[in-house]
């Protein structure tokens, strides 16, 4: 046999190692860069996807700029846009604690949706009948007692014969659903099952009509930072999350801690109902919440279930859902391009989480960081 | 000499990110000898090891066997190379026989005969003098029976190059003892055996050669006929160590707690503490022995309120009013609440004791965070208790707020202690204190638990090296199968004695009460 340089003969061709820490910039400058990555391979799709652009290349310009002007080229877009925020903001804030607590609550489109019925329900009955000021604390009362009770539910569940979370709340969703689809059907017997805008109980509205919404959630997002980093209850989910023998070992009652922070989830999911009912829609449909029950977790994990980072991920998302509309608008294509376009683009920030925790070496090569690390 | 090598390393070289685990480190090994690797926990000698069985792949450096250079990717290139390691976590199917465990992933020709497979385990096990019946299950079997069928399974692949990683930790006395025949035979067989270990008298006791690690590098390879303790330690830590554990005798011991009867069973209802009952004094350290699993963390957890009693109790002796409170009635929190101080390191430190993601101070305030005021934390009496631990127990970290799981074991331990001694207890309990501690921090530990015990405190641990049991004890609890065999005087027992005991089966204890 000949004698060969161990490391060049026969050494794997890749092999991951997981990396013990990664400075914060560097971090983000990965994700930035998966960003423009997704947006280069979007554009890639769109040639080959969208007539109009494949004929016309010189227009991959607009294709780009569709994204800024999808939520910055009128003030009513921009407002739409800071509206949009707002809500799905809600709904992600509303889904932390639970998920702080690994708690896998995927239930946030039924809790919401409940919510929203719930606020409907009092509109519809009592709307006229007592006054709006008061029809609106009703309203505020029955979203958030609905919102709690989709989700104590199932933390009841789990706390006392330790079901599975994940299944449970899923499930609710489509319970929801189909309960707003029956409660349709009485109050709309005529057969189209689509209820129209309610004439009472709208939030008030001053300087403009997103206002109110986007300060109740700039809020909640400040008040639920302190209380998840800064009280008793906010360090027993944190400790809960991490591990459940260490919260029964210093004593904490870890069932009471998961229904307390069950509650919490809920209600402010009923809160995100309530301002999805009484703030903008004033009815209720099957689709109020639109999918951002489910869209809400993507923002809590993106970001890290800190309530201020998710604010960016939430205006990320926002601002990619509004600019692939203004896109499909543009060059006239059909309504799922755009669900591509966000498709493609969260595929690739998840995906760099990868490279954020792990690192990949070729074979070959050998400075495995030392060097490079040291000197940072 | 004549002996014919079997393996060389030269220059292996192994990072992980930053860290050095082998630093250009050379090793010979010969056909028919027992080589110790000897090093302290984070000295790489597990990574070496793990390099020449197939697991990791060496940065830098060439491994050859007879002479010749060969490349090990995969543990199969190993056998393929007659090498074979006995990892120190059992990697076996509970629901297979032994036999069947010993053949799994193996690829032979003809058809599966568990038969003459049998015959052939039943075989390797006679001519080297284990005790191992290969038709019985993985779950009825001891710990270290579960080692035999590890150590056959690599035998029985033909390895010539055995790879021990610290074998001996799971096992007593005898069973150890028993092991060493084992070995020595297999080295008159011409096998090459390589045993990992950081026990300075199993070193001497067994081993031809010693090759010391330290922090990745080959410090020494010396002839064990030739070397002594106190060189040995040296050369692993870098400096001469005394080895002397203090023992102060107890001062004005006062019954403390009162564990009577107690009986525990686990979720599945199988009995896990039978009867047990004992005292506990101030001022004294009682050390418990015992076969792993034998009840130790039941007990423990018992007496601190985390498991349910199904008969007994649990007297605390109050110092200032003569109150005498029966835990058995009490939840944890309440406890704590009637300022009965209990201090609890339980075994699983970073799974229970402290929450691996949280920095020091967060994990001070796991027991302090009740006192901050309207549901509010107050982070600062727990950050001034984690600079005080920081200062005086010389804990090594990049600051306070580095999350705990980054710190070495040794570094962990000092926190998860620290914390509970600054609960200023009057027991503390200690599951495995030193487990996976190198020396200096070790000896921290056992100065600590004297200087609770000077203060009066009384100290219960659990350990498994019974070397350092005899020698910090007063008193020794041995328990078997959830139940006492035997409580002895530390000062005037053997480890012999002591290792009887702990096998000492329930049938044994009644016949000789009759």
């Amino acid at each position: 046999m000949s004698k060969t340089r161990h490391g060049e003969a026969r050494e794997p061709l890749v092999h991951l190692s997981k990396r013990a820490s990664i400075p914060p910039l560097k971090a983000w400058g990965i994700r930035l860069l998966a960003i423009a990555l997704g947006l280069i391979v979007c554009g890639l799709v769109a040639f080959v996807l969208i007539e109009k652009l494949g004929q016309h290349p010189e227009r991959i310009g607009d294709f780009y700029n569709a994204f800024i002007k999808g939520s910055f080229s009128t003030s009513r877009k921009f407002w739409k846009f800071l509206k949009n925020i707002a809500i799905l903001l809600c709904i992600s804030l509303a889904l932390t604690p639970a998920f702080r607590m690994r708690f896998w609550n995927i239930g946030g489109e039924g809790q919401t949706l409940i919510g929203v019925l719930g606020a409907i329900a009092v509109d519809f009955y009592l709307g006229g009948q007592v006054p709006e000021w008061l029809l609106l604390i009703l309203m505020f009362v029955a979203a958030l007692a609905a919102g709690t009770l989709w989700a104590v539910i199932p933390a009841i569940f789990k706390a006392k014969w330790g079901t599975n979370e994940t299944l449970f709340t899923l499930m609710m969703n489509y319970v929801a659903t189909f309960l707003v689809g029956y409660f349709l059907v009485i109050w709309v017997p005529s057969g189209s099952s689509s209820l129209g805008k309610l004439k009472y109980g709208k939030l008030p509205s001053f300087g403009n009509d997103y206002l109110l919404i986007i300060l109740i959630v700039l809020a909640l997002t400040i008040g639920l930072y302190i209380y998840v980093n800064y009280t008793k209850q906010g360090y027993e989910i944190n400790v809960v999350g991490e591990s459940v023998r260490t919260a029964r070992y210093i004593g904490i009652n870890v069932n009471k801690v998961i229904i307390r922070t069950m509650v919490l989830s809920g209600a402010l999911c009923g809160l995100a109902g309530y301002l999805i009912g009484a703030g903008l829609d004033q009815t209720v449909t099957a689709d109020s919440v639109g999918g951002q029950g489910f869209t809400g977790i993507m923002v809590a994990w993106l970001g890290k279930f800190n309530p201020l980072a998710m604010i960016l991920t939430a205006g990320l998302i926002q601002l990619l859902n509004q600019g692939a509309s203004q896109i499909s608008q543009d060059f006239d294509v059909s309504g799922a391009f755009p669900d591509v376009i966000v498709g493609i683009i969260l595929f690739f920030v998840i995906g760099s989480e990868f490279f954020i925790n792990y690192k990949i070496h070729f074979r070959g090569h050998h400075d495995h960081g030392t060097g490079k690390e040291a000197v940072k | 000499m004549e002996k014919e090598l079997a393996i060389q390393l030269h220059g292996i070289t192994k990072r992980f990110g930053t860290v050095l685990a082998n630093d250009h480190v050379d090793l010979d090994v010969y056909r028919g000898e027992i080589l110790a690797v000897l090093g302290e926990n984070g000295s790489g000698k597990t990574t070496l090891m793990n390099m020449i069985a197939g697991i990791y792949y060496p940065d830098e450096g060439q491994i050859l066997i007879d002479g010749k250079e060969v490349v090990i990717r995969s543990p199969k290139d190993a056998f393929e190379h007659k090498i074979g390691m006995v990892h120190q976590h059992f990697k076996l199917v509970d629901l297979f026989t032994a036999a069947e465990n010993i053949v799994l992933g193996m690829e032979t020709e003809g058809r599966y005969n568990i038969r003459e497979v049998n015959a052939e385990v039943a075989k390797i096990t006679e001519h080297y003098g284990f005790h191992l019946d290969p038709t019985k299950k993985i779950y009825d079997l001891s710990v270290s029976e579960k080692q035999t069928v590890e150590i056959i399974k690599v035998l029985y692949r033909g390895a010539d190059i055995l790879i021990l990683d610290e074998p001996t930790a799971v096992l007593t006395p005898q069973e150890i003892t028993r092991l060493f025949s084992v070995l020595h035979r297999m080295k008159e067989d011409g096998k090459s055996i390589i045993i990992i270990t950081h026990k300075l008298n199993e070193v001497l006791e067994v081993s031809d050669r010693v090759t010391i690690l330290r922090k990745g590098h080959h410090i020494a390879t010396v002839n064990t006929a030739e070397t002594s303790e106190a060189q040995l330690t040296e050369m692993m830590v870098g400096r001469a160590v005394s080895l002397n554990i203090d023992r102060p005798e107890p001062v004005n011991p006062q019954l403390l707690l009162e564990v009577k009867d107690v009986t525990v069973r686990d979720e599945e209802g199988l009995l896990r503490l039978n009867h047990v009952s004992f005292d506990v004094y101030s001022g004294e350290i009682l050390g418990i022995a015992g076969i792993s699993g034998a009840g130790q963390k039941e007990l423990l957890e018992a007496i601190y309120g985390l498991q349910k009693l199904e008969e007994g109790s649990i007297l605390f002796h109050s110092e200032a009013d003569q109150d005498v409170v029966d835990l058995r009635q009490k939840s944890l929190l309440e406890i704590r609440q009637l300022g009965i101080h209990l201090s609890f390191v339980p075994e699983d430190r970073l799974g229970m004791g402290l929450v691996g993601n949280m920095d020091i101070t967060d994990n001070m305030m796991l027991r302090s965070y009740r006192a901050g005021r309207y549901g509010f934390l107050n982070r600062k009496a727990p950050r001034k208790t984690a600079d005080w631990i920081i200062r005086e127990l010389e804990v090594s970290t990049p600051g306070v707020t580095t999350p705990v799981r980054r710190l070495s074991g040794g570094n962990v331990q000092k926190v998860l202690v620290g914390r509970e001694i600054s609960q200023t207890p009057r027991l503390l309990m200690m599951a495995y204190p030193v487990r996976g501690l190198d020396i200096n921090s070790s000896y921290t530990i056992y100065s600590l638990m004297n200087l609770q015990k000077e203060k009066g405190v009384a100290v219960v641990f659990v350990g498994e090296d019974l070397d350092v049991l005899l020698a910090l004890s007063d008193r020794i609890l041995v328990i078997n199968g959830g139940a006492v065999t035997g409580i002895v005087d530390a000062r005037n027992v053997t480890k012999e004695e002591v290792g009887l005991l702990m096998t000492k089966t329930d049938t044994e204890r009644k016949e000789e009460v009759q």
